[in-house]
């Protein structure tokens, strides 16, 4: 009782407090306790509410898909393996994506993880490459006249087949994998750049040109930041092609990656591991996807002109 | 400082542009003197080629004949000691206002001022316009007569032998404008550099100027008539709204403006 009591004077103990302080502050007015807590209240339950209405649609639209996916392979001799039959075969794949039992007995997340560090080499490559080869085709009528063409058979072939011509190249699986990554993400990033080049205003021009900038600074001071949106549109397009070619040609090289892992489960038929696999990539490509728009936000933070 | 020769001298300048195989002619025999220190007013109908006279002076377009000069050197590329004033600002919109007048000031006085003058002289010319309390404002984060004074700002900080303005009022409304032209003849009286305006408004023109280059219509624009503008500085626009001289001036500049204007139609 006594506790009880102590506790209501502190309570109202701390309400005078912050009624003093309020007080402080000209203009704020004075909040009572119980008025706090209300708002306070008041604002969880907003937040909650947002929540729920981002999350709550796909919650419900994933447990029917899974539901109906259950009732439909949950018959006898379903081709496909049906969620639960998923879990019980596959539970340690989804549950822990970082364990090491040996050479080709580690969890997914490893495997991504080897994807991922390819797709860096190969992605990165064709960032830098194409940002500089559609700085040059954007700026240079010759050059344009000249590549676009070649730019835009080129940029037809499908990613896995350069893989024999690199393979025979490079003599080795790993090269060429980052080679498919390389050849198939550069091709959107030339192409946006160059459109974004070919767009920047006559302005900025005549501005770099009044202020004599020399070649070097006008690419960073002017060509990159105008270009940024258009570059990074190109970047998010190509990152997400590289992801799309770098399972198909682990596919074919063999390794650790995530591609070859698929190739493997479907060659012992453990048809469960590559449905937990393709789940991996997805997630994966979702939030590689989001990096890119991420960072393109920060960089572009203030380039849209007013 | 006084040459035989005048500070800025345009001499029989002709422009013409190539669009698919029609050459038109903008401008024909164009002869214009400036003296060192002078602020001259170029104002005619829109099309009548005086953006296109202003890029010859900045060198942003070449002469298809003629010559101009400055300070006898002829004058075929840009360059910063003739900076322009662009008639929608320019800003870059990724840099603050401090790096945009600091871009210029890098690149002109690189050799000639230690970092820490060139971030001085920043300020100062960003002072000059009242505009260093925006210092760290992105462009989209400040008003259209606010940019206007940083591309101000961003020209004088190159210390220009001439000032090159393109309209540079034109986007903005009456009090603003009127605030500008302030501070513009504020700056001149001050710095007594050469400057060039282009203008469509007649008010401004006799304000601003020492001289108003009055042109005729295209196709083949040329000088029509200078008016000399013999009001004394430093002029206040209250005052000068009921002095003979401003008015004689300024009836002057619209006859020229209006009757060209009705010959077009008429010959039309």
């Amino acid at each position: 009782m006594t506790l009880a009591l102590s506790n209501t004077e502190a309570l109202r103990g701390a309400a005078k407090v912050s009624q003093s302080e309020a007080k402080a502050i000209p203009g704020v007015k004075a909040i009572p306790a119980a008025d706090w807590l209300a708002t306070l209240r008041a604002g969880l339950l907003k937040a909650a509410k947002q929540v729920a209405t981002v999350l709550l649609p796909p919650i419900v639209v994933l447990a029917l898909a899974l539901l109906l996916w259950q009732i439909a392979t949950s018959h006898q001799g379903a081709s496909l393996p049906s969620p639960t039959k998923i879990w019980a075969e596959a539970s340690d794949l989804i549950a822990s994506p970082f364990f090491n039992n040996g050479p080709q007995d580690i969890g997914l997340g490893w495997r991504v993880l080897v994807s991922l560090e390819r797709v860096a080499y190969g992605f990165g490559l064709a960032a830098v490459f194409g940002v500089l080869l559609g700085a040059i085709v954007g700026q240079s009528q010759w050059a344009m006249r000249g590549l676009d063409p070649i730019f835009q058979v080129l940029r037809t072939v499908p990613p896995l087949a350069w893989l024999p011509l690199s393979l025979a190249a490079f003599r080795d699986a790993n090269p060429s994998a980052i080679f498919v990554i390389f050849i198939t993400a550069i091709w959107p990033i030339i192409i946006n750049t160059a459109v974004g080049i070919r767009n920047i205003p006559q302005d900025y021009r005549n501005v770099a040109a009044v202020l004599r900038l020399n070649q070097l600074e006008f690419f960073w001071r002017i060509m990159i930041p105008s270009a940024a949106p258009y570059i990074f549109t190109g970047l998010r397009i190509g990152v997400g092609l590289s992801w799309l070619a770098i399972v198909a040609a682990e596919m074919l090289t063999g390794g650790v990656g995530i591609g070859f892992f698929i190739w493997d489960a479907w060659n012992s038929s453990r048809l469960s591991d590559i449905i937990v696999a393709l789940t991996y990539i997805g997630l994966v490509g979702f939030m590689l996807d989001r990096v890119i728009a991420f960072v393109a936000k920060l960089a572009t933070r203030g380039t849209q002109a007013a | 400082m006084h040459l035989d020769r005048p500070f800025l001298k345009l001499e029989q300048v002709d422009k013409s542009f190539d669009r698919g195989g029609v050459t038109s002619v903008v401008l024909k025999g164009i002869d214009l003197s400036v003296d060192k220190g002078e602020f001259i007013s170029i104002i005619g109908h829109s099309g009548c080629g005086k953006s296109t006279m202003m890029n010859l002076i900045a060198g942003l377009t070449r002469v298809t004949s003629g010559v101009v000069l400055l300070e006898n050197k002829e004058v075929n590329a840009p360059g910063p000691d003739r900076a322009v004033v662009f008639q929608n600002h320019s800003l870059l919109p990724w840099l603050t206002v401090y790096e945009n007048v600091r871009i210029g000031v890098d690149k002109v006085f690189s050799r000639t001022k230690s970092r820490s003058q060139r971030h001085d002289w920043t300020l100062h010319k960003l002072d000059l316009v009242q505009m260093s309390h925006a210092k760290d404002k992105r462009p989209s984060e400040i008003s259209g007569g606010m940019k206007q004074r940083v591309g101000i700002a961003r020209a004088l900080a190159m210390e220009p032998k001439v000032l090159l303005m393109d309209e540079p009022f034109g986007a903005l409304d009456a009090l603003t404008r009127a605030h500008l032209q302030d501070s513009i003849m504020a700056i001149h009286a001050q710095l007594r550099n050469t400057a060039i305006m282009i203008t469509h408004d007649v008010d401004e023109a006799v304000l601003l100027s020492d001289r108003i280059v009055m042109m005729t219509n295209g196709p083949e624009a040329h000088i029509g008539e200078i008016l000399t503008v013999p009001l004394a500085r430093p002029r206040r626009r209250l005052e000068l709204v009921a002095d003979p001289q401003y008015i004689r001036c300024r009836k002057a500049v619209l006859k020229f403006l209006y009757e060209r204007r009705r010959f077009v139609e008429a010959a039309a």
